[in-house]
């Protein structure tokens, strides 16, 4: 096995063409223990950390552009993006440890290709899309695009994520994320749900927006609890009917770390509260940005 | 700190000066398990069974032999067969849980190992040991395992203590049995009866440092082996055993130890290391993976436990009856009869009957865990006296000082109970602020007590006065829970001379005289005394060579302050310091021995009040405030003390709310590492309050009681209860995990 670590974009695409076997990583969270477990290794490990785009937190004034790579601790430090998508921010903190957060970035959550991955059904709530690179350029995918299964991704040996786009918040905006772990940290989701939610100015729900993990193949968003609030306000029946959609949206199994029973009525319940922080989130941020 | 007896004016004893032993553990400089290096040394890795009980057909070795870089393999028939050469049972047991012969009889269970050059190659050479198994069927509860038509692991396996003598085998290895008074007149004189059923699943000890061992064998027969255990002593006769020499051909030097909580009281990896030196010729490393240790080595049993028991209006327990069935893993031995001796002993119970069964099944043989075989028992019987205390409307503190044991109190395993603290426990909890504080919404308390009786057994100890004064301690009892600073504060007590000036060290099976393992609590007790013993005859001697300096009678001289006084002052005083100056010239080398078996454990009670929150929507339970209170007898070092006091709470919270081995229907076990088996972590604790009772234990010199074990007993009932206080569901099934509470409150709404 040999370890590269190329320093530009174009440098890895064209060693990723080279080398069928090639295998990316960014802070190799995932890969080193895969390894380690027995999984078959690559010849090459091509380690993307080195390249300067893909390690950086940027705002040109109409989007947020995030480096694939970026460790999630830059993220959660950055005050001015921690302040516009808190629910983004927790839930790209809750991997792993303190010492996991100087190496796990959103790229390597996101290929990992895990149902139970945090950071992105908060992505997916805040329409976030993903650049790929590839031998021919680069393409956009909306982020809900890229696992299409359990360690299945919509992208091509050659090709990787390099950065994230993320437009600003609008206003009377916001977004939450929430998972049940059966401690508090050091662990993997059994339920997660993101949601965001902007407000009309009379208070009512303009958009909202609800994505669940863990609980299916994939990250499921859960359109019939979204059209169940936009026009409403908030009230007891209409997060029943949120925590009712959010449960029939999921497509769980029965694992060690949990039920399907366990895991559709969670859902439930943390779709419903997970709605409400973003509702409170969003009447906090009257303003623009 | 709750002092019932005062400090009689000591002046080391019960103080907290700074660890022996936190510099090298914080700087990584200590030597643990597998940080030995030797020149030449080979790593070795072990092949495991993949089958939860198999019949082994052939293992063919030639591949692995040919690899480069391998340079032994060894199976079960490297090693000699112990039946034949009419060793004891137990012997014969812990030789084939080393390495299998003709049958492995659970996932993980040992059939071959290999040394290399490099550790890369080991692993290479051992996936190449080809293994033929046929698959037997295999049981893994209590429940399959005591069925009628279940598999047998051991087709000769007659129950013991059954008579007459059954002549059928089966898994249930032996079966226990205490009995007091008349058990349909206790429960006709009970105005409330609570029956219940508990299971509980195994859990692991859950150290740090995995089993690690270093061997070098030389070509005369004799090996030295470094290992990580609670018992060098005990690691050199089990590996004698094994390997079929004597005991005297091996010498074991004990590693720095990363935790043990009774699980390193047993070999594993020592003979194995031992005779791969031999076949190599060079030295051998094995070091397990965390996966190996959670497949192979701990854990304590899974069980299922009855407990019906009866009250008067006044709270006095009439009667008692519990039926226990403890998993022993592959081979016989789970700690049923401590349950059984332990289960209802924190209380006079006029009529009782405790039976258990010691059942195998395919799990990894369980090893000791701190306060073997009580927390499961304490969890089932501190549940359901919960539940009678609120039956007849009295509060649980109340009802159990109405049933505690006392001084002379017959202990419901059958010795009169000597001086104890249990009542002082229970007054502490009641004494404390955290007993009234205000509970939240969704919150609640619940309390519950445990016993111990902690062990004696033998150990020696060497004290050697330094040529400035200072003094080394020497004994041979791995340190796992601060003893060489607890040994060092008894010294420096004894000798009047500063802690700082003492060193205490753990020495080989070579350097020092007998010891049992680091176990039972009791090392503070019996090492202790032993070096209490070593240093009054070093006082002696001392007194001795002042009364010759001077020429005066014996009884003319004083030991104070560390010091000879001359008793009428009539001389100036000589210090420790001016006497070993001028040892040369008053008989040589200060130095003294000492070696006993003790004289008489004290045993350990434990309260403990606990106060959770549980999230109603997920079932998730977060422990908000916790309070433990223990007879320590005396606390020679009340920092480490403390620390296992909080230490058994944590490992009594994890087995409460989220540890258990989880094994798939083919005896394989799901989850061996620590993101699914769920140790806490700190964010998942609040501050452990500790309460310090000291009733001194009178067969001690200072009235030190074990302390390492108790502290395990009670928490989970104490959870269970406070669980029930907060929503109303009584939870039977360990863990008390957010699914099971979720499903407990859903039927609750039905």
């Amino acid at each position: 096995m040999k370890y590269v670590a190329p320093s530009s974009v174009e440098e890895a695409t064209s060693l990723l063409s080279t080398s069928p076997s090639a295998q990316v990583f960014a802070g190799a969270t995932d890969v080193v223990p895969q390894l380690r477990a027995g999984r078959p290794a690559p010849e090459v490990l091509v380690d993307l950390k080195k390249i300067e785009e893909l390690v950086s937190v940027a705002n040109d004034g109409d989007k947020w552009t995030v480096g694939a790579a970026t460790p999630t601790a830059n993220l959660t430090e950055d005050e001015a993006f921690s302040e516009e998508f808190p629910g983004l921010a927790e839930a790209a903190g809750l991997i792993g440890s303190d010492q996991i957060q100087n190496r796990s970035s959103l790229g390597g959550n996101l290929c990992n290709g895990s149902p139970a991955a945090d950071s992105v059904p908060a992505m997916v709530v805040n329409g976030a899309r993903a650049v790929v690179a590839g031998p021919n350029g680069t393409r956009v995918l909306d982020v809900a695009e890229v696992v299409t299964g359990p360690g299945q991704l919509a992208l091509e040996a050659d090709e990787f994520i390099v950065e994230f786009e993320i437009d600003r918040i609008p206003a009377r905006t916001g977004d939450a994320y929430l998972r049940m772990i059966p401690r508090t940290e050091m662990d993997i989701a059994v339920v997660g749900a993101g949601a965001r939610v902007t407000l009309a100015e009379d208070g009512s729900i303009e958009q909202a927006a609800l994505a669940l993990a863990a609980v299916a193949p994939t990250c499921v968003r859960v359109p019939d609890a979204e059209a169940a609030l936009v026009g409403k306000t908030a009230n007891d029946e209409i997060l029943s009917a949120v925590a009712a959609a959010a449960s029939e949206a999921c497509d769980p199994i029965d694992d060690k770390r949990g039920t399907v029973a366990y895991r559709r009525q969670v859902a439930g319940v943390l779709a419903k509260r997970a709605v409400l922080i973003a509702i409170e989130r969003a009447e906090q941020r009257n303003g623009t940005n | 700190m709750a002092v019932v007896e005062e400090n009689p004016g000591y002046k080391w004893v019960g103080t907290r000066p700074i660890r022996p032993d936190g510099l090298e553990k914080v700087t990584g400089k200590a030597q643990f398990g597998a940080d030995l290096m030797l020149p030449g040394m080979l790593f070795g890795k072990v092949v495991r069974s993949p089958h939860a009980h198999a019949r082994i057909i052939s293992i063919d070795t030639t591949a692995a032999e040919a690899m480069v870089g391998v340079k032994a393999v060894i199976t079960g028939s490297d090693f000699p067969d112990l039946a034949a050469n009419g060793a004891h049972p137990s012997e014969i047991d812990v030789a084939n849980n080393t390495i299998a012969r003709e049958k492995v009889l659970y996932e993980g269970h040992v059939v071959a190992a290999v040394a290399a050059t490099t550790r890369d190659q080991a692993e290479a050479a051992a996936k190449a040991v080809e293994v033929t198994y046929e698959i037997l069927p295999h049981v893994l509860t209590v429940d399959e395992a005591m069925a009628d038509d279940a598999p047998l692991l051991h087709e000769g396996m007659i129950t013991k203590g059954v008579d007459p003598a059954p002549e059928e085998a089966s898994n249930v290895a032996s079966k226990i049995l205490h009995e007091r008074g008349d058990l349909d007149q206790g429960f006709g004189e009970a105005d409330a009866v609570v029956e219940r059923e508990f299971t509980t699943k195994p859990v692991h000890q859950g150290y740090i440092e995995p089993h690690a061992a270093v061997a070098d064998a030389n070509s005369d027969g004799r090996a030295h082996i470094w290992c990580s255990s609670q018992g060098h002593f005990q690691m050199r006769a089990y590996s004698a055993s094994v390997l079929g020499i004597s005991p005297g051909m091996l010498k074991v030097t004990a590693a720095e130890i990363g935790g043990g909580f009774g699980g390193k009281t047993v070999i594993y990896l020592e003979p194995l290391a031992v005779r791969l030196s031999q076949r190599a010729g060079r030295p051998v490393k094995l070091v397990m993976d965390r996966d190996e240790v959670f497949r192979a080595t701990g854990p304590t049993s899974g069980t299922r436990i009855k407990v019906k028991m009866g009250v008067s209006k006044d709270g006095k327990i009439t009667a008692a009856e519990v039926w226990m069935a403890y998993e022993a893993g592959a081979y016989a031995g789970s700690p049923v009869g401590a349950a059984g001796m332990t289960a209802i002993a924190c209380y006079d119970i006029p009529n009782f009957v405790v039976e258990g069964y010691d059942v195998v099944c395919n799990k990894p043989r369980v090893a000791a865990y701190r306060a073997p075989g009580a927390p499961m028992a304490a969890f089932a019987v501190e549940s359901v006296l919960d539940e009678l205390a609120r039956d007849i409307g009295m509060d649980p503190i109340e009802i159990r000082l109405a049933n505690a044991a006392v001084e002379g109190t017959q202990a419901s395993y059958g010795p009169k109970f000597p001086r104890i603290g249990f009542v002082e426990t229970l007054e502490a909890i009641k004494d404390h602020p955290n007993y009234t504080a205000e509970l939240g919404p969704n919150q609640g308390r619940g309390i519950a007590a445990g016993f111990w009786f902690n062990a004696g057994m033998m150990s020696s100890a060497t004290v050697h006065i330094n040529e400035n004064g200072t003094a080394t301690v020497v004994t041979g009892s791995p340190d796992i829970g601060g003893s060489r600073q607890s040994m060092a504060l008894m010294a420096a007590e004894e000798l009047g001379i500063p802690y700082e000036s003492i060193k205490a060290v753990v020495a080989d099976t070579e350097t020092v005289g007998f010891n049992d393992v680091t176990g039972g609590s009791r090392v503070t007790l019996a090492t202790g005394a032993a070096v209490v013993d070593a240093c009054r005859l070093i006082v002696e001697d001392l007194r001795a060579r002042a009364a010759k300096t001077w020429d005066v009678e014996l009884d003319q001289v004083e030991w104070v302050d560390g010091q000879a006084q001359h008793a009428e002052g009539a001389q100036p005083p000589l210090s420790l310091k001016d006497l070993a100056a001028k040892s040369g010239r008053t008989g040589g080398p200060i130095s003294a021995n000492a070696s006993l078996n003790s004289r008489g454990v004290g045993a350990g009670f434990s309260t403990q009040l606990c106060d959770v929150e549980v999230d109603p929507e997920t079932g998730v339970t977060r422990v908000v405030r916790y309070l433990t209170a223990q007879d320590a007898g005396r606390a020679i070092s009340p920092d480490y003390v403390e620390g296992q006091m909080q230490g058994g709470v944590v490992q009594g919270i994890g087995w409460a709310l989220s540890e258990e081995y989880i094994h798939d229907s083919d005896g394989v076990m799901e989850n061996p590492g620590f993101l699914d088996y769920r140790i806490p972590v700190a964010s998942d604790l609040p501050m452990i309050d500790c309460a310090i009772v000291e009733v001194p234990n009178p067969a001690h010199p200072y009235g030190v009681r074990g302390v390492g074990e108790v502290g395990i007993v009670p928490p989970m009932a104490a959870v269970g209860n406070a669980i029930n206080d907060a929503l109303d569901v009584r939870m039977t099934d360990l863990p008390m995990s957010p699914v099971k509470i979720l499903e407990a409150l859903n039927d609750q709404g039905d």
